[in-house]
């Protein structure tokens, strides 16, 4: 049990020599030597590499230094594409698509005879250029990692190991030594804006839902209804790192005045959710949820509610009538969810990312933050990269990168020697960025000028072969499937959208349609909620 | 993705009867509880037919109508059992733009199933999903739960053998 902040710190102190050697240190807690991380995220789940954990142990125990090597299984480390991932430490050696069958030469060479396994170690695209570990790889070099910053370098169901990297420090200096309006000033200074898509300024939305504290009934929520197709970011970082988001929430609790909280999940994530779950139920017997946290009058509980896939449910008043247990269907505004939220009382709800950010900013400082990215957007945005891309996976980059940065040198470029011919961002409902403007800083404003949107952050790469009408159809597919139906223009307006590009696909389009389309979508936009 | 109420008869037991009464029973008087409580059953029967849908009515009181409602709003939940062989390829936007348009096609061709439904027997299932968030493999398909990645056309009727 944690209830006082000298306890945490304590903690802090005694759990730090779990992770030191992951920043390179040389310290070892007893007989340990190295330790072995192996990504436990999703996309390396799928390709095997639960089956590796199995092997490591079973070879180590073979060999009979099974205590002295730590095996960790991590959230995403970011380069989906070629797992499974497995980093050994403290060298940092970056084994890539590891396969059962290797395991007895690496730990023979490596984990016994020091000896590195070049020929299984990952190597760069591009020349002959040998990345010796993660900061020398270009997948990682150009990043700088904030919302993922324990993503890939802890154990996400070790409380221990988030405390060890500063957890928990940001919610005791909160109930300690600020006030409420201090939490938000210093988000609101910071310049974060909602990261799930909208930008609007998180501090902002706290502000309006901050009113009468301890008089009404308020709770704080999360978007975790990750919707868009090709986007994992939230995902990754539920499963990388589950205590930055509940100690956020916390924090928003405390900011405005709830003392309850709800995670809206996809049912889709069956991993993120059994980490959030075992991360809320550590938090708690550690006493960092519940009653009087660190002793103060906070308390703060917390709940995870699943989706059931429905797009519209990503839309704030949708997923909140989710929750309340009705169809998803949104509501118009005003009344905003900060005056009129879940169950009809004042609520605060922030995406997944944005969460993963606060408690930094509260340690850090709103300068600290606002330091990094545009004049407009401040901060780091983590995209979810696929398609037609070499280093298919997860990045984080400082607001104001250019996308031909993100594409070619963090990417590694378009494979087969094709041409890019588009970016697809903000999901069904975005746009795409075309080659042309391919050196555009990717900030909020930047995007919406050119007819885009940020979007949650997935970042489809299309190239030469890729057809654009049939995109357009496929989205709009899509767009039909999921219109929950209340407003008629979207309901039948996208219907009627999908028919002309039918027709066109078909090859009896006619120049008129194009107008009509527009026409349309204009319509359709302005009259729906 | 569409959706038909079931032709597949119910054949629901007396132990998942009482496994969904618990579970009502759990939820009662919780707010915003259909959900879960939705979610909960399919787990139990696989699926939400409409016998399911009347008894948690009578349960709970809310009427089967809206029920319903809830049941054909979301994605996840199943008016048709799955098949043995239950298939679902990914026609998320990463997977798509690799060609998971062509490899849901050639599965439906191999099966001989319509995509979106369940063949009379029982056996085999075909379902198109939303993205299941293994990009980094895509195009994806997932038999029973086991995933498989990096497809090409060519790679599907020796994968779908293994369950035939």
């Amino acid at each position: 049990m944690i209830s006082t902040v000298e306890q945490l710190k304590a903690a802090r102190q005694a759990y730090a020599i779990q992770v030191e050697m992951r920043a390179g240190s040389d310290k070892s807690e007893g007989k340990i030597r190295k330790h072995v991380l192996i990504c436990g995220g999703t996309g390396c789940t799928s390709s095997g590499s639960p089956a590796l954990r199995e092997t490591l142990e079973k070879v180590l125990e073979e060999k009979g230094i099974a205590d002295e090597i730590k095996i960790v299984t991590t959230g995403c480390f970011g380069l989906c594409a070629l797992g499974p991932v497995m980093i050994v430490y403290p060298e940092g050696t970056f084994y890539s698509m590891v396969k059962p069958e290797d395991i007895a030469t690496i730990v023979d060479s490596h984990l016994i005879g020091n000896v590195p396994v070049e020929s299984l170690q990952f190597h760069e695209m591009t020349g002959d250029h040998h990345a010796s570990g993660l900061s020398d790889m270009t997948f990682y070099k150009k990043q700088h990692r904030v919302a993922l910053r324990n993503c890939g370098v802890i154990d996400p169901l070790n409380i221990q190991e988030y405390i060890a990297r500063d957890g928990y420090l940001a919610l005791a200096k909160v109930l300690t030594e600020m006030t409420p309006d201090e939490v938000i000033q210093t988000v609101l200074d910071s310049g974060l804006r909602g990261r799930g898509g909208g930008g609007f300024p998180t501090g902002l939305k706290w502000k309006f839902a901050s009113n009468n504290r301890g008089q009404v009934k308020k709770y704080v929520a999360c978007n975790a209804d990750e919707g868009d197709p090709g986007a994992f970011m939230d995902r990754s970082v539920l499963e990388g790192d589950p205590h930055a988001v509940i100690e956020a929430m916390a924090i928003a609790g405390y900011a405005i005045g709830a003392d309850e909280g709800y995670v809206y999940v996809r049912a889709e994530y069956p991993i993120a959710i059994e980490r959030l779950q075992a991360a809320i139920d550590q938090a708690k017997e550690e006493g960092l949820l519940g009653e009087k946290i660190f002793g103060t009058d906070f308390s703060f509980d917390l709940k995870i509610r699943l989706g059931a896939g429905a797009f519209v449910c990503g839309e704030e008043t949708a997923l909140m009538t989710s929750i309340e247990g009705h169809r998803g269907e949104p509501r118009p505004r005003p009344p905003f969810p900060a005056v009129k939220g879940l169950f009809g009382q004042p609520t605060v709800l922030n995406n997944v990312e944005t969460y993963a950010n606060i408690p930094q900013i509260l340690l850090h400082g709103a300068d600290w933050f606002a330091s990094m990215g545009t004049e407009k957007s401040k901060g780091t945005k983590v995209f979810a990269i696929g398609g037609k891309i070499v280093n298919t996976g997860l990045l984080e980059v400082p607001m104001g990168t250019t996308l031909r940065e993100v594409i070619y040198e963090i990417g590694g470029g378009i494979p087969n020697g094709k041409q890019f011919k588009a970016a697809q961002t903000g999901g069904p409902s975005g746009g795409c960025i075309p080659a042309s403007l391919i050196d555009t800083p990717i900030d909020y404003d930047n995007l919406t000028a050119i007819g885009c949107m940020m979007g949650s952050g997935g970042l489809i790469v299309m190239d030469e072969d890729n057809c654009m009408v049939d995109i357009a159809r496929f989205f709009l597919d899509f767009t039909v499937d999921e219109s929950c139906g209340k407003c008629t223009p979207c309901r039948v307006g996208t219907r009627r959208l999908l028919e002309i590009l039918d027709k066109i696909i078909a090859g009896k389009g006619e120049r008129e349609d194009l107008d009509r389309m527009e026409e349309m979508c204009q319509y359709i936009k302005s009259a729906s909620l | 993705m569409k959706k038909k109420l079931t032709t597949v008869d119910f054949r629901g037991t007396k132990e998942q009867e009482e496994k969904l009464l618990a579970v009502i029973k759990k939820y009662a008087g919780v707010k915003g509880a259909m959900m879960p409580i939705l979610q909960e059953a399919q787990d139990i029967y696989g699926y939400l037919p409409y016998e399911v849908q009347k008894k948690i009515s009578d349960e709970t009181g809310v009427p089967v109508e809206e029920i319903y409602g809830i049941a054909s709003f979301y994605a996840q939940f199943k008016l048709n059992p799955n098949g043995e062989v239950a298939v679902a390829v990914c026609l998320g936007t990463a997977c798509y733009v690799k060609g998971s348009g062509d490899i849901i096609e050639e599965c439906s061709r191999v099966l001989n199933v319509p995509i979106g439904s369940t063949s009379s027997d029982g056996k085999y299932s075909l379902e198109a999903t939303r993205c299941i968030g293994a990009c980094g493999l895509a195009p994806v398909l997932t038999i029973n739960g086991e995933v498989y990645g990096r497809l090409t056309k060519d790679d599907i009727a020796g994968i779908l053998a293994k369950y035939m």
